[in-house]
């Protein structure tokens, strides 16, 4: 398996194929561009709230003109208090940036949002950011309390529950992966192999 | 009743302490904190060494109740119904000859990519050669919608159809599929969709480098070679040299399989079906079990519930969904509410529910005697002849299941009656529940306070399917399933398992999860002993959600729900997808024989399963003793 694992990485990870192999197949046809610049608008607007966030150095970052659009990014929520899996997402988190190495900050964008933006003030996240040793290109963000609610249900990190809606604990162990320009989404537990996290966010970095 | 894993009584909140201790020693396990430094960097251990108490780590541990929260529902625009007529999916084609050849190792320079070389290629030559391309094509799926980018098969003989085209396969006949992927960029996709698949042929006896395995998908440009023996389980095992015919399999189907991405790769329409034919279900209704002939008068169905756009009319996926996804139009083989033409005799149609989240109750209903049953015979489950044809009002089936009925339509000549699916659904857990399913549970109820029941009023359902029964008598060859023909005997679940494993299947921190642990294509969770017994339990400790759990290879007899024999009795039968309600225990019995290889377990809801409710393992002549994988 590891093999063909580390085959499969790096298939993802050089460009798609194209010139010879294509033309042996019979050819593919394609929607209008029109149709797809449409369809990427309506993820915006369905799924993309722009609201204003601030970094663990204070900086504004507007949610989808600043961190999600033209890039493959990973998004999940955590609060630096939370003292059940926040914790080791976040380190598993470390570990997944390790393995994907100088690739963040320059293909990948990491992004890590607090659910208790009452709470984690630029400063809080700029010292759990440390303590967890997060390097250039992961972000940690806070903002009004109502513009995070708004991007939790937004991105669907959610619970069909009220009760359990309720709990921060439930939506800490997911992260989102993305591709925006190719409308390529997906999600992966944010305690499940950090190997296998790095090789699931290559999938969708693609030239295609 | 709760029991231990050695089958005492114990009390219920015991039962609760073990299956929450359980659970925090997996999680952290699970995440790799084993050390007691660890531990203590992390806060959950405390001064005095004991673990700190960790409320709320696990998503069900509080024990809630609620399946009556309204999903997220999007309106699709308005459109006509039953004025289309049903698409009968074309017959898959085969072709002369593949260039290059097929080659016994994978031909990587070619642009192959198969994880293993062929285990069976020489022993079962392929007398059938399938030359299959998945493409883009523009279709119209209502009047009432604009023209579709949807994702489909071509089998190179100009029948280029989503769902794709009908293999016609016999046992006896070995076949082969060079499976091209022939898709668009990415940035064509349209919304959703990633143009890297690996195709999974569901419930086939197939050898692993031929299943379609979750890991090992492609890129445009690429191809796997999948080779087909069609041959009957047991056949270098239990019943050499040919297998048991009662192992036989009828109504299969293919789709894309591709880790993470299979719900939104399915709803783009790369589903298909695949009947496989033997010396008794034979297609003629003249010959065999005198099956109604097909395909005249035996009609695969591709139900597909979808959401377009009210702005554009555009198929819409919701992208960012951990539940499950509700559509509000219902389709069938491609179009919204079809009808079909039939004339007044029996029918054999085989129901396939392609999901992404949904189960349907079917019933048949005549909109001018709503009072009346109108009961039908289903001869087959998860695609497996029964012992008998059993008569129904109604046939519940989840996503990936299929039943293959009778309709005799002779009582409606003159008259239309419809295919309904009177199952109330409103999320993404499950049907709402029976009443009275959990004592002192608060039912569900509508904004009026009107307790809504599982079971929808005839006619007040979701009308899928218009049947036109025109014309006078007719001949009619097909055996009358009154008359109790017998079909195949079940297989023997006496043998001794060498092993019973236990699976849980659990929502973790708003992830879904099989035993605390996540998918990962790099690990194993669990070796079976080629051509040994094993028997798995299938837990479902939430109340809330209901998993159609599908183990590929080897088809499943349930030997209990709860401790008690399925009541169900459509369950009497061989299975491949088996429904795990809220609060269940399920007793399955497996012989996996014959290939060796990988494969996997996983919820077949297709949100849950591409948010990593799903195990790999595999088959070896050695099998581990992992107890909970």
């Amino acid at each position: 398996m590891d093999t063909s694992r580390r085959k499969l990485l790096g298939l993802a990870m050089t460009a798609p194929f194209t010139g010879a192999l294509l033309s042996a197949r019979p050819s593919a046809s394609t929607a209008g561009a029109t149709s797809n610049a449409a369809a990427r608008e309506r993820i915006r607007q369905r799924f993309f709230p722009n609201v204003v966030l601030r970094n663990q150095d204070n900086q504004k970052f507007r949610f989808y003109d600043d961190i999600v659009k033209d890039r493959v990014v990973t998004i999940n929520f955590f609060f630096a208090k939370c003292e059940d899996i926040c914790p080791l997402v976040t380190s598993n988190l470390a570990k997944v940036q390790k393995v994907l190495g100088d690739r963040v900050g320059r293909d990948i964008f990491m992004n890590s949002i607090s659910l208790k933006p009452e709470q984690d003030t630029p400063g809080q996240l700029k010292a759990f950011s440390k303590m967890h040793h997060a390097g250039p290109g992961w972000n940690f963000f806070t903002g009004k309390p109502a513009d995070i609610e708004l991007l939790r249900r937004s991105l669907g990190f959610t619970n069909p529950d009220p009760r359990l809606d309720q709990d921060t604990n439930q939506h800490i162990g997911n992260v989102r992966y993305g591709n925006e320009r190719l409308m390529l989404w997906a999600a992966c537990p944010g305690m499940a192999d950090a190997h296998f996290i790095a090789e699931s966010i290559a999938w969708v970095i693609r030239n295609d | 009743m709760y029991y231990n894993v050695y089958g005492e009584k114990v009390s219920r909140a015991r039962f609760k302490g073990m299956l929450n201790a359980a659970k925090n020693r997996r999680e952290l396990i699970a995440a790799g904190l084993t050390s007691r430094r660890d531990l203590w960097k992390m806060g959950l251990l405390t001064a005095a060494g004991t673990l700190a108490a960790k409320n709320g780590l696990s998503a069900q541990s509080t024990g809630s109740f609620n399946l009556c929260a309204v999903g997220n529902q999007a309106a699709s625009p308005p459109t006509p119904a039953f004025v289309e007529p049903l698409p009968i999916m074309p017959q898959m084609q085969p072709v002369p000859s593949l260039s290059p050849a097929h080659t016994l190792a994978p031909n990587t320079a070619a642009g192959e990519v198969r994880s293993a070389n062929d285990q069976a290629f020489t022993q079962f030559p392929p007398q059938l050669l399938y030359n299959v391309t998945q493409k883009a094509l523009q279709v119209s799926m209502s009047p009432g919608l604009p023209t579709q980018t949807v994702w489909g098969f071509d089998d190179s003989n100009g029948h280029a159809t989503s769902p794709g085209p009908t293999y016609k396969a016999t046992y006896g006949v070995p076949q082969l599929t060079r499976n091209w992927n022939g898709l668009p960029p990415a940035s064509q996709n349209g919304g959703f969709g990633m143009p890297s698949v690996t195709t999974h042929l569901h419930n086939a006896h197939n050898p692993s480098e031929s299943d379609g395995n979750p890991c090992d998908f492609y890129d445009q440009g690429h191809f796997a070679d999948q080779h087909y023996p069609n041959v009957l389980a047991g056949f270098s095992s239990t019943n050499p040299p040919n297998g048991d015919v009662n192992e036989a399999l009828s109504t299969l189907w293919y789709h894309d399989h591709r880790v993470d991405f299979t719900s939104q790769n399915t709803y783009k329409g790369l589903v298909g079906f695949y009947l496989l034919f033997n010396q008794f279900d034979t297609g003629d209704e003249t010959t065999g079990f005198h099956l109604p002939s097909y395909p005249q008068f035996d009609i695969p169905l591709v139900f597909h519930d979808k959401v377009f756009d009210p702005s554009s009319g555009q198929l819409f996926f919701d992208l960012f969904t951990l539940d499950g996804i509700l559509g509000d139009k219902f389709l069938v083989n491609g179009k919204v509410q079809p009808f079909l033409e039939v004339q007044p005799r029996r029918y054999r149609f085989r129901l396939l529910d392609t999901g992404p989240s949904r189960f349907y109750e079917y019933f048949l209903t005549d909109l001018n005697n709503l009072s009346a049953q109108n009961p039908f015979w289903v001869i087959a489950n998860d695609g497996n002849l029964l012992p008998v044809p059993i008569q129904v009002q109604s046939v519940r089936i989840g996503v990936a299941e299929r039943v293959d009925i009778i309709i005799d339509f002779r009582p409606f000549a003159g008259k239309t009656v419809y295919l309904e699916n009177r199952l109330r659904q409103i999320n993404g857990q499950g049907p709402v529940p029976p009443q009275g399913f959990l004592p002192g549970q608060v039912e569900c109820s509508d904004a009026n306070g009107n307790v809504l029941s599982d079971i929808m009023p005839a006619g007040g359902g979701n009308l899928l399917l218009q049947f036109r029964v025109s014309g006078t008598a007719v001949q009619d060859n097909s055996v009358d399933p009154a008359t109790q023909p017998r079909f195949y005997q079940l297989p023997s679940t006496n043998a001794q398992p060498r092993i019973t494993r236990t699976f849980k299947f659990d929502r973790l921190n708003g992830q879904w999860s099989v035993n605390g642990a996540f998918m990962d294509c790099s690990r194993f969770r669990f070796q079976v002993q080629q051509n040994s017994v094993e028997n798995f339990i299938l837990v479902n400790a939430t109340g809330d959600w209901t998993h159609p759990v599908h183990i590929h290879l080897e088809e499943h007899q349930i030997l209990s729900r709860n401790r008690a024999a399925p009541t169900l009795a459509i369950e009497n039968s061989r299975k491949d997808v088996t429904q795990l309600h809220p609060n269940e225990r399920v007793l399955l019995f497996f012989r996996f024989r014959d290939w060796l290889g990988k494969y996997p377990i996983h919820c077949h809801n297709v949100v849950h399963e591409d948010h990593a409710m799903m195990g790999l393992w595999h088959v070896q002549p050695e099998g581990d003793t992992v107890l909970t994988p």
